[in-house]
């Protein structure tokens, strides 16, 4: 696991769920078909309403028209990012467009789990809304041994939550991993 | 020590004499539940990680009841049912309720409970968020993503943190006007869309236990709009009674000690409750039916595991007969089991069935159907700027299929009541 993640800011507000991070509609794709998977990237937050989406202006796709990739690596959102459904397709849906973290205010449970279990995308809390300070566009450095995010483009270093309990997983890369790390699991090697 | 119901089923089923909120603990699971769209991707999740040739933990313990895209002309959505067949038949599969055979039941969470899956004092866990609708039967279950169910079908287990509690109690008598949904949309009103994330959502009081069990299930149904981890109401007369006719397993009831710890209590009278709605787009978005009255709507939709079971389409019935609709409106049993119950229950002298149909409504067949909008043919999908009425769970943007749309959650009271006035209507203008 890379200790530091640089990219991009995309930032979101509160109660994403995961009807816009992707909409019912596209989870018709296979999860495991290459040329499938990139439809998850395709729709990636397709579902934001517009206004909403790439604050705090709005208006910008986190995936532009054609594209199957998105040029922001870094999600910041309010709290409760990840609420409804228990869609894996939509932590899948953000690693596949290239988002490596999010850091919000809280998340809903099951897709908390989802990020950490899946070793899909890697979720930080913070106590801060920084979805108002942080403009979208902004590049961003998250540094996950001390966890502490910088903000090159005004910066500004904020504290992020320590991952707790979970960090064993992120850092084994998902739940298997960890489980067979720790003989939870009998080897599925051949 | 005190334990709550929630604590005392996971110190059970981690094989524990206590289990301390906000402990880590791994859990031996009783009933994993997956459906047409998370089965197929979870089945290649375990695949992937046991190997090709591996076999589930327990083959008489998963569930497989497709029920999303089901009467759709989409062949991505036909494909899931073909994965889900193969699936079930390589693994011998016994609890695989197929497609277009007469197996097929319809909305899982409502399916779960008519084939005696719900037992007190057991784990469930479902890829499906609504999986905390089987809590009415004082048993924990719980949503999970594809591969937190593809570790279940591998090993059995899975890890959960053990959940603060939260009681809500409803005293009184729950007055005609007045559904489990109202209660429901009551609390989300009140403690927000992640009021309850990670916690346990504990339901008590004598009008909680005057409901019949499928009223209580839509109590438990909403937990997850609050963020909560599971809803939970304690096994009583009604539910042994239910559980008994349906399966001969044994089960365990639990409950909560007197001087057990919460997070919080609520207590409320249901006698000075009024009709609720959810405005959009946001369950937690709160108004009373009165101070929206008025407002127009283009269709009115009852279904889902929320609100389209027997219960449900009772009160519907009360309010239609002999009335016409003014509106498009959708009736979408939850499960073939309701379907027939519409043909065989009778108000006032004439079936449901019947007077739906003499009202001008559209009777469906059983599935989610329009709940989440579904492939671009599903019926009772939003279109535009549909306004809807629904006795739904969510009304997120597009959750019904539009973007564009407006949904107002409701109880089937409500519905009914505005699909013939085309308006947001109280109930009790009709009762
Ligand atoms: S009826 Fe709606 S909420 Fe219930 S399982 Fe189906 S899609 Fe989910």
């Amino acid at each position: 696991m890379d200790t530091i993640i640089q990219g991009k800011a995309y930032v979101l507000g509160k109660n994403i769920d995961t009807d816009q991070i992707i909409p019912a509609e596209h989870l018709v794709y296979s999860l495991s078909d290459p040329e499938e998977v990139k439809m998850y990237g395709k729709y990636a937050l397709s579902g934001v309403p517009i206004d909403q989406a790439g604050l705090p202006e709005g208006k910008i796709p986190f995936v532009e028209e054609g594209e199957f990739a998105s040029p922001y690596s870094i999600i910041i959102a309010g709290p409760n990012f990840g609420c409804g459904s228990s869609r894996e397709h939509a932590p899948f849906a953000l690693k596949v467009a290239g988002a490596k973290a999010i850091i919000a205010e809280s998340y809903a449970r099951i897709f908390y789990r989802n990020c950490v279990d899946g070793g899909f995308v890697i979720p930080f809390e913070t106590a801060q809304p920084l979805n108002k300070s942080i403009m979208t566009g902004d590049e961003l450095s998250l540094d996950m041994e001390n966890n502490t995010l910088t903000n090159l483009t005004q910066n500004i270093t904020y504290e992020l939550r320590p991952l707790g309990d979970v960090v064993n997983i992120v850092q084994a890369g998902g739940i298997f991993e960890y489980a067979r790390k720790n003989d939870l699991m009998a080897s599925t090697e051949a | 020590m005190a334990q709550t119901i929630t604590q005392k089923i996971f110190a059970r089923a981690a094989n524990r004499k206590f289990v301390d909120p906000g402990q880590s603990v791994w859990l031996n699971v009783d009933v994993l539940l997956t459906h047409d769209v998370c089965g197929p991707p979870t089945f290649d999740i375990f695949k992937q990680e046991f190997g090709p040739n591996a076999k589930v933990w327990d083959p008489s313990k998963v569930v497989v009841l497709p029920d999303h895209y089901i009467f759709t002309a989409n062949e991505h959505a036909h494909r899931n049912i073909d994965l889900l067949r193969q699936f079930a038949a390589e693994q011998g599969l016994p609890n695989y309720y197929d497609v277009g055979t007469d197996r097929y039941r319809g909305v899982c969470h409502v399916a779960l409970a008519e084939e005696g899956f719900n037992l007190p004092g057991t784990v469930l866990f479902g890829t499906d968020s609504h999986t905390c609708t089987s809590g009415a039967f004082g048993m924990f279950g719980s949503g999970i993503g594809n591969t937190d169910a593809a570790f279940i079908l591998g090993t059995g287990k899975l890890w959960e943190k053990v959940p603060d509690s939260m009681k809500f109690t409803f005293e009184g008598q729950m007055p005609e006007y007045l559904t489990a949904k109202d209660l429901i949309l009551q609390i989300l009103g009140d403690i927000t869309t992640d009021g309850a994330t990670y916690r346990a959502m504990e339901f008590d009081g004598e009008a909680v236990y005057s409901l019949p069990i499928d009223e209580r299930m839509t109590l438990c149904n909403m937990a997850i709009e609050a963020g909560g981890m599971n809803g939970i109401i304690a096994a009583d007369a009604v539910t042994e009674a239910f559980v008994k006719a349906r399966t001969s397993k044994p089960y365990e009831i639990f409950t909560s000690d007197p001087d057990a710890q919460y997070h919080s209590m609520y207590r409320y009278n249901v006698e000075k409750m009024e009709p609720i709605v959810a405005q959009p787009h946001s369950p937690d978005n709160r108004a009373t039916v009165r101070s929206v009255a008025g407002t127009p709507i283009t269709k009115s939709y009852i279904g889902s595991c929320t609100g389209g079971k027997l219960t449900d389409f009772r009160l519907a019935a009360k309010i239609l007969k002999g009335k016409k609709v003014a509106v498009t409106t959708n009736i979408v049993p939850a499960t073939v089991l309701v379907a027939s119950q519409l043909e065989t229950e009778m108000y006032d002298g004439q079936t449901l069935r019947h007077i739906f149909e003499e009202a001008g409504c559209n009777i469906a067949l059983p599935s989610c159907a329009a709940c989440l909008g579904g492939p671009s043919d599903t019926v009772g999908r939003s279109v535009d700027n549909d306004v809807v009425v629904s006795t739904t769970n969510r009304n997120f943007p597009g959750r019904m299929g539009s973007k564009f749309a407006g949904v107002y959650l409701a109880s089937p009271l409500t519905a009914a009541a505005s699909a013939i006035t085309g308006k947001l209507t109280d109930p009790r203008d009709f009762l």
